[in-house]
């Protein structure tokens, strides 16, 4: 009776070996291998990626895998590994105007240098459900033209080149590492898009939601977005040049926001920035909102106590391993405490009664 | 990957981990701001408790984990499963032969001893956490020592409730000076912390914070003169198993009609007692 409270070591085995079990399920179903995964889910293979701010598909296709789809319980297992990886250093800022572009709109000009692509989209898709999927079917080869290669500068430059866009600056010689010095703030801005660019994509698009409803209002348009690849590099002092170490793909998104001008400053447009491994553009424009939320202080906005103008609510709680780490904790056992408020509550109980008695 | 270094995190994290501890002891009470690591636990599971035990881990070691004060419970099991499997130091569920303890939300029964150090599982750090949500607030108070907040809602609760309705973490102040979260123990428990011999450390993960009592400093539970503190637990039972009248108990339900038992909540402490009554018996 007594060890029925307790949990044990048996029954943790246990647990693993079933959940070793139902992760494959019904043995007559084919095995799914990581190759399917990466190819045929890369989005959730993205999205692990991304909040798991490691940039491996083959590694993010085995934690899916692993996690039976679960993206947080994946994104977990990629953090839980990166952190045991070496830091060999920074790369050197990737320049997004080099992409090799998939995908690249504009909301605010009807073309641009570069033209506009819409690449492989959801967007005007009819969201009917396509049973011929359920059969495997062949599917041809997309239609190809041969592409000129073509600079596709960024459209916010052209509004920057009339001195209509605020300027970014240069960045601090050093980059921040929040996985290496703890959050401080006020934070600055690299440090929050760091923090944005692994943040909860749900949370990160409620918050941008609510911006566009109305707290802490500050109208955003797509200036651009675009997906596409990208080569990284880096300088190693050992050799005494750049080397270029791998290729990945990314969504960028710049949103356009008006900015009325204060005393130091000339009315102009300003800019939101999402950065996002894979493709995820709900996940970069959302980011795009909430980091020009964010800019609310510097700018001398309106502060009307909006959560996505916060940056200590935003920074302190974007973080879904966080999160589901501390949501999930409390079904551990608790019944130390639940005992002392137990009694906490009997006491007042007798207390209150024993008052009324007496009066 | 085929191997993990000496109690899982690299010897960089470690030395991180030791700094903030060091500056944790020299400032008791304070609570060290340290870059937490993902670790193979979920946060909120005692993240903060196993960095701060990998950090403080020699090979020589024996370490004991508990949870609830039971060394059986399943996440007392998990990690004291991880650290012998990355760090290969022996295990032990007597508290006597410990020479790391880490808990969550107990304190042993058995007196702490010299050398003995007990790493706590910190869920909020924060002792001002529920009067001030922000954390550029709260560190502002405590550095100018601005605790009436606190005074006050103390005071509240004995105007409602005719004593301070806290039953765990609840606060102390250390040395005279900061006021700290004991973690989630039951203020039972709290005169265990004042003056032990042992050195006692507190690592909440997912907030980064890490803080310590030396051994031997003042830990005074707050109170007021004439509401002055009193350490709690069921009223006028004793264990079931061992009989025990001083330690802290545990309410089992035994069946559906309001039948329930007490019995220790510290699981090594209830079997040394068994076993020595049985030894006298014999």
């Amino acid at each position: 009776m007594y060890v029925a409270v307790k949990g044990g070591e048996r029954a943790i085995e246990n647990a693993h070996a079933w959940l070793d079990d139902a992760r494959r399920g019904d043995r007559d179903v084919p095995d799914l291998g990581l190759a399917q995964i990466r190819e045929q889910l890369a989005l959730a293979v993205d999205r692990v990626m991304a909040e798991g701010s490691l940039h491996d598909p083959d590694l993010a296709a085995l934690a899916l895998k692993q996690a039976r789809g679960d993206v947080i319980e994946a994104v977990f297992l990629i953090r839980a590994f990166r952190t045991t990886l070496p830091r060999f250093g920074a790369s050197l800022p990737v320049d997004t105007s080099q992409m090799q572009i998939l995908r690249r709109i504009s909301a605010t000009y009807k073309d641009a240098p570069g033209g506009q692509v819409l690449g492989p989209t959801f967007d005007y898709t009819h969201r009917l459900l396509d049973f011929d999927l359920a059969q495997a079917p062949d599917v041809p080869p997309a239609p190809e033209i041969k592409a000129e290669p073509a600079d596709t500068p960024h459209i916010l430059s052209h509004l920057g080149a009339e001195g209509l866009m605020q300027g970014e600056g240069p960045g601090g010689p050093e980059v921040p590492d929040l996985t290496r010095t703890p959050l401080e703030f006020p934070a600055e801005r690299a440090l929050r898009l760091q923090a944005l660019a692994r943040g909860d994509e749900g949370f990160l698009l409620s918050l941008a939601y609510s911006t566009q409803r109305g707290y802490g209002r500050n109208h955003a348009f797509v200036g651009e977005l675009r997906i596409g690849h990208l080569r990284v590099s880096a300088h190693l002092p050992e050799l005494g040049f750049e080397i270029e170490f791998a290729e990945i793909l990314l969504t960028e998104c710049e949103s356009v926001n008006q900015f009325q001008g204060s005393k130091t400053e000339p009315a102009q447009f300003t800019r939101g920035y999402g950065l996002v491994f894979g493709q995820s553009e709900r996940k970069a424009i959302s980011m795009a909102l909430v980091d020009r939320a964010l800019r609310a202080r510097e700018l001398g906005e309106d502060m009307d106590g909006a959560p996505a103008q916060d940056e200590e609510f935003v920074l302190s709680h974007c973080d879904n391993i966080q999160s589901s780490g501390f949501l999930e904790h409390i079904k551990l056992p608790h019944y130390v405490d639940f005992q002392a408020e137990l009694e906490l509550i009997r006491k007042l109980r007798r207390d209150a009664a024993a008052r009324q008695a007496a009066e | 990957m085929t191997d993990y270094n000496f109690a899982y995190l690299d010897e960089a994290t470690k030395r991180m981990l030791r700094r903030a501890i060091l500056k944790a002891v020299a400032i008791p009470g304070y609570q060290v701001p340290f870059s937490s690591r993902e670790m193979p636990m979920p946060y909120g599971w005692g993240t903060g408790g196993v960095q701060v035990t990998a950090a403080c881990l020699v090979p020589e070691d024996t370490l004991k984990v508990i949870d609830q004060g039971a060394d059986d419970t399943t996440n007392a099991v998990s990690i004291r499963n991880f650290f012998a499997r990355v760090a290969r130091v022996t295990t032990t569920e007597a508290t006597a032969e410990a020479s790391v303890i880490q808990t969550r939300h107990r304190i042993p029964e058995r007196p702490l001893t010299d050398g003995q150090i007990l790493v706590f599982q910190v869920p909020i750090p924060e002792p001002l956490r529920f009067l001030e949500p922000r954390e550029t607030e709260t560190r502002t108070m405590h550095a100018l020592e601005d605790y009436g907040l606190m005074q006050v809602r103390l005071y509240e609760d004995i105007a409602r409730h005719g004593e301070i309705a806290r039953a765990y973490a609840y606060p102390v102040r250390v040395e005279g000076r900061y006021i700290m979260d004991p973690s989630p123990i039951p203020k039972f428990d709290n005169p265990k912390l004042d003056r032990s011999p042992a050195l006692h450390l507190f690592g909440a993960g997912r907030e980064g914070r890490i803080y310590a009592l030396p051994p031997h400093t003042r830990v005074e539970s707050l109170d007021f003169e004439d509401y002055p503190f009193t350490a709690s637990k069921a009223a006028g039972q004793r264990c079931a198993i061992c009989g025990a009248e001083d330690s802290y108990l545990d309410e089992v339900i035994t069946d559906d009609a309001g039948g329930r038992m007490f019995v220790c909540s510290d699981t090594d402490y209830c079997a040394t007692r068994v076993a020595a009554q049985a030894e006298d018996a014999a």
